[in-house]
């Protein structure tokens, strides 16, 4: 029997409830009264000098309040970076100017030039119309190795060129060099990982509020980290401390990393607030959305993998070029380093591993983390050439990749991690098992039948995510700790509100967390709510990204009711007239061990909150701890991929026909949430592989701003329910976090991508096409067809 | 986007070339154009309206006139504002011969939108562009040439009133 409560329960999502019947509490659901609207002027062009903006006529129009240009901003300070990369020459990385408002330069389209606050959002509109610009265009800067050549136009006058910084990192060049000078096979891929647009369902939103009563601010964001927001924009933008500055994350409709960031509307309407002395909204539009929330990937890579006379692989060696957009955005440099660099040994023991990444400024929107972050671009082309190796020396992709795995844990790097714990024959044994490769044959006979190529494309993936050590992280670059904290509030009657500092924008913290504390309570769920996203209620919390929830804030969580434990058996111990080292708890029972005496929990919680009879000379009354909890390690899941598509030759249209995942996440405290986080994660890196794509013309114009040109996956895009086999039966349980997991959000992200390509590749030289080696994401019909066509 | 096409007009050179700089002329033959104002000389300050898929907007902007070789050839250069809509600029380089039946113009256009019209429209923008040209230019013959018979270059409908007035050009100045 499956459990109905607690840890390893399949609950169904108790938030969906409001959720899925219009009563969630969204930013934009947020009206102070008398707010007044901000419509933001933006760049049309990729790349122009300021020469004047004349509001005057627009401060005349009907309803303005006030119009703001970057001049306002003089003394300001701009958006910060919150982690500082060190080039291969020991150089800090160039961190150009990031302001609120555009000063000097317009840098890509979108940038906002002038701010037009005013009683409605329509006269807003209006009233920015007749804003008269003087804007002189110059050349723009897209491609980043012609931004990279001497002489290129720049993108920050003030830096020598638009090389962000230069790094390498993991095996020396001796070393690495000796390695592919030694090997029997070199194979060598150049490739592309594609820009793309995290879309989550809501736009992003920021309502600011000033109270001139007691000097507070208040900021309503769309945001995953709420007390990041705070720290960045209080203490680097606008010089606010904390307790005059709360930040509130209510319901917030996705996120995919791209809420992460602590972005120029969000300082804009907090500041605006105070100097108009009136509440400030914004709320994106979609198409502002496309030009102002930070993109992601972007990466052009060139992978070489050296094999020895056996197929063992004895050395990788990469060189990217990393897109910055034409600002740093808050985490956009630990990305394609620290978040990439990191995982390049991927799951096979290759002892030299060399990862080089330069990082590049651009014309364009910022590129930042989106689900994954640098983890499934280093999959991506890792798998891929590992995938082209085993074609080029006529082995089993599958055998070959065996033949490499790391085997034995705790397991050392080259490229700086240490993976605790893991098992990668057990989820690729899961995959086969699942995907029916003996069944493959018939199925590919059936296709070609029909006149369609049948391919198979499979793959590993790991990831290093439970993000992370602070003390590590604080030694790689980072400006922050990435610890996170819990407070177990337990009410006089017993039930219990927990404030945690994750928060949750669809992850499922509200019915997952409850499960925890549940099981180590012996409690109902239904006595335990948490509470999250609102700095001025939850005691600390670095938010949610890289697949950390549960592992790192959930760990807090445990630790906290640990304390809780503690304490109520004390209070229990005196109510029994026992030591508290004799109190056994167990289905909300204090018992005094080895008898029939016991009192209920909420006996213990009442006595806490009035205590008549008490152990007042040793115990405080109340019952509420707080734990902060910083990992010891990374987490590391990792799993097998598998897919099938049918591509049809004439048209080059591809369909997925199956897909599996063997995932091994270590212990999972909801089944049924892993899972459509694995879909969901999946679904994503289906797009990426066959849809989605950020394009700009050569003028740094952007051409997919809308879903009539951005092409987001759609349900007939994915296969039907029963092809689509995601599997976490694997588990090695996170050997250093309380409850023993690993994360689940990104997983599904990491590995999807290469599995399609590598499955589309597949089938297209079962039909002969034996010269198509690689096609870029999206992998479109246009692209498979003139692939096959020579095109 | 990049566009090149010539056609023949039923007039001579001189005739094509003293149309080409009436600003009258001009407003006739530019789309979607409810107001020219200016000389050759000075560069003339146009207002458009057009359609681009799903953006509708108001252009306002100037065209300017140079490598100007009386009877041969000259450049056109414009540049629209359209507001929330983004900007749309371009050029075309036009070259007059003398041919049997009047005279070959021959013009290579450039032209490139930016900000919305290159979000919302960049699928469509390089067919809307070729429509533009060819009505430019097809309303420009029948306003040098006047009315056809065959009527087998009839501008489109939208060319503002071109159909009703073509060739008045050519009676005022022959």
């Amino acid at each position: 029997m499956p459990k109905d409560h607690g840890i390893g329960a399949s609950q169904k999502r108790r938030e969906d409830v409001r959720f899925l019947t219009g009563a969630g509490n969204y930013t934009d659901d947020i009206n102070v009264h008398g707010q007044a609207y901000v419509h933001f002027l933006r760049s049309d062009m990729a790349h122009g000098k300021i020469n004047n903006i004349d509001t005057s006529a627009a401060e005349g129009m009907p309803g303005v309040v006030r119009i703001f240009t970057g001049k306002d901003f003089e003394g300001v300070g701009g958006l910060p970076c919150g982690w500082q990369v060190t080039d291969k020459h020991g150089e800090p990385m160039k961190e150009p100017a990031h302001p609120v408002l555009a000063q000097g330069k317009v840098r890509h389209v979108g940038d906002p030039i002038a701010a037009v606050v005013a009683d409605s959002l329509e006269q807003a509109r209006t009233a920015a119309e007749a804003i008269v610009l003087d804007i002189e265009e110059l050349p723009a800067v897209v491609d980043m190795a012609k931004a990279l050549e001497a002489g290129s136009t720049k993108v920050h006058d003030d830096l020598a060129d638009n090389l962000c910084y230069d790094w390498q990192f993991g095996t020396d060049t001796e070393t690495t060099d000796a390695a592919f000078k030694n090997a029997a096979h070199v194979t060598t891929l150049e490739l592309v990982n594609n820009r793309l647009v995290a879309n989550p369902m809501e736009p992003r939103v920021a309502v600011g509020d000033y109270s001139r009563a007691n000097d507070e601010h208040t900021l309503y964001t769309t945001s995953q980290n709420p007390h990041v927001i705070r720290l960045l924009m209080g203490a680097f933008v606008l010089g606010i401390p904390e307790h005059k500055l709360r930040v509130v994350a209510p319901d917030v409709g996705g996120g995919f990393g791209t809420k992460i960031f602590h972005y120029a509307e969000e300082a804009f309407c907090t500041f605006a607030a105070k100097a108009c002395n009136r509440p400030v909204k914004w709320t994106s539009t979609r198409s502002e959305a496309f030009m102002s929330d930070a993109h992601g990937r972007d990466h052009v890579t060139k992978i070489e993998l050296a094999l020895d006379k056996d197929n063992n692989f004895i050395g990788v060696r990469t060189d990217t070029m990393a897109n910055m957009g034409a600002y740093l955005s808050t985490f956009s440099s630990s990305v394609p380093t620290w978040l990439h660099g990191t995982l390049m040994a991927g799951n096979y023991k290759t002892p030299a591993v060399q990862v080089n990444v330069k990082a590049v400024f651009t014309n364009t929107v910022p590129v930042d983390a989106y689900r994954g972050a640098g983890r499934p671009e280093a999959t991506f082309q890792l798998e891929r050439v590992i995938d082209k190796a085993a074609r080029e020396l006529g082995v089993d992709p599958v055998q070959l990749r065996r033949q490499n795995f790391i085997t034995s844990f705790p397991y050392e790097t080259p490229v700086a991690v240490a993976y605790d714990t893991g098992d990668y024959h057990a989820t690729m044994d899961k995959m086969e098992e699942l995907m029916d490769i003996p069944g493959f044959a018939a199925r590919r006979a059936e296709s070609e039948k029909n006149g369609k190529l049948r391919g198979m494309g499979i793959n590993c993936f790991i990831e290093a995510c439970g993000i992370a050590p602070s003390n590590l992280v604080g030694q790689l670059g980072a400006r922050a700790g990435l610890y996170d904290a819990a407070t177990v509030r337990v009410n006089a009657t017993g039930s219990i509100s927990v404030m945690v500092g994750a928060h949750s924008h669809g992850q499922g913290h509200e019915t997952v967390f409850p499960q925890v504390v549940a099981e180590m309570l012996g409690i109902d769920e239904s006595m335990v709510d948490i509470v999250h996203g609102d700095t001025s209620k939850i005691p600390f919390g670095m938010g949610t990204y890289g697949s950390r929830s549960l592992a790192v804030c959930g760990s807090a969580m445990v630790r906290a009711t640990e304390k809780i434990i503690n304490k109520a058996k004390k209070i229990a111990g005196h109510l029994l007239e026992a030591s508290d080292s004799d109190i056994e708890l167990k289905d909300g029972q204090f018992t005094v061990a080895g008898t029939d005496k016991s009192v209920a929990w909420g006996d213990v919680t009442l006595a806490a909150y009035v205590p008549h009879n008490y152990p007042l000379e040793d115990i405080e009354p109340g019952l509420e701890e707080t734990a902060f909890y910083d990992p010891a390690n990374f987490t590391y899941p990792a799993g097998a991929y598998a897919c099938e598509v049918e591509v049809d030759p004439d048209t080059g249209k591809v369909t997925i026909e199956k897909f599996v995942s063997a995932d091994d996440f270590g212990n999972v405290v909801n089944p049924m949430i892993v899972e459509g986080q694995v879909h969901g994660g999946i679904a994503q890196g289906i797009g990426q592989a066959l849809l989605e794509n950020c394009a700009y013309d050569e003028n740094g114009q952007l051409l997919s701003a809308s879903y009539m040109d951005y092409a987001m996956p759609r349900a007939d895009d994915i296969p039907h329910m029963a092809s689509y086999v995601v599997d976490h039966s694997c588990q090695t349980p996170c050997t250093h976090n309380p409850l023993g997991v690993k994360g689940c959000g990104e997983a599904g992200a990491i590995g999807s991508p290469p599995t399609v390509v590598n499955a589309v590749i597949d089938a297209l030289h079962s039909g002969g096409h034996t010269h198509v080696n690689h096609i870029d994401m999206p992998v479109s019909p246009s692209r498979v067809w003139a692939a096959i066509n020579g095109q | 986007m990049h566009m090149t096409d010539s056609r023949t007009i039923a007039a001579s050179p001189e005739e094509v070339w003293a149309a080409i700089l009436d600003p009258e002329v001009l407003k006739q033959c530019v789309p979607g154009c409810t107001e020219m104002s200016g000389s050759a000389e000075d560069g003339f300050e146009a207002t458009v309206v057009q359609k681009v898929g799903p953006v509708k907007a108001t252009f306002k902007g100037t065209v300017t006139l140079s490598d100007m070789v009386p009877g041969q050839s000259l450049t056109l250069s414009g540049e629209g504002k359209g507001g929330a809509a983004g900007f749309a600029k371009g050029g075309a380089d036009v070259k007059l011969t003398a041919v049997e039946g009047g005279t070959e113009l021959h013009y290579d256009v450039e032209a490139k939108v930016g900000g919305k019209l290159a979000q919302l429209g960049s699928r469509i923008i390089d067919g809307f562009a070729k429509k533009m040209a060819d009505q430019f230019f097809s309303n420009f013959q029948s306003a040098v040439e006047g009315p056809q018979d065959g009527g087998d270059d009839t501008p489109e409908a939208d060319g503002e009133g071109g159909e009703k007035k073509k060739g008045w050009f050519k009676k005022l100045v022959s």
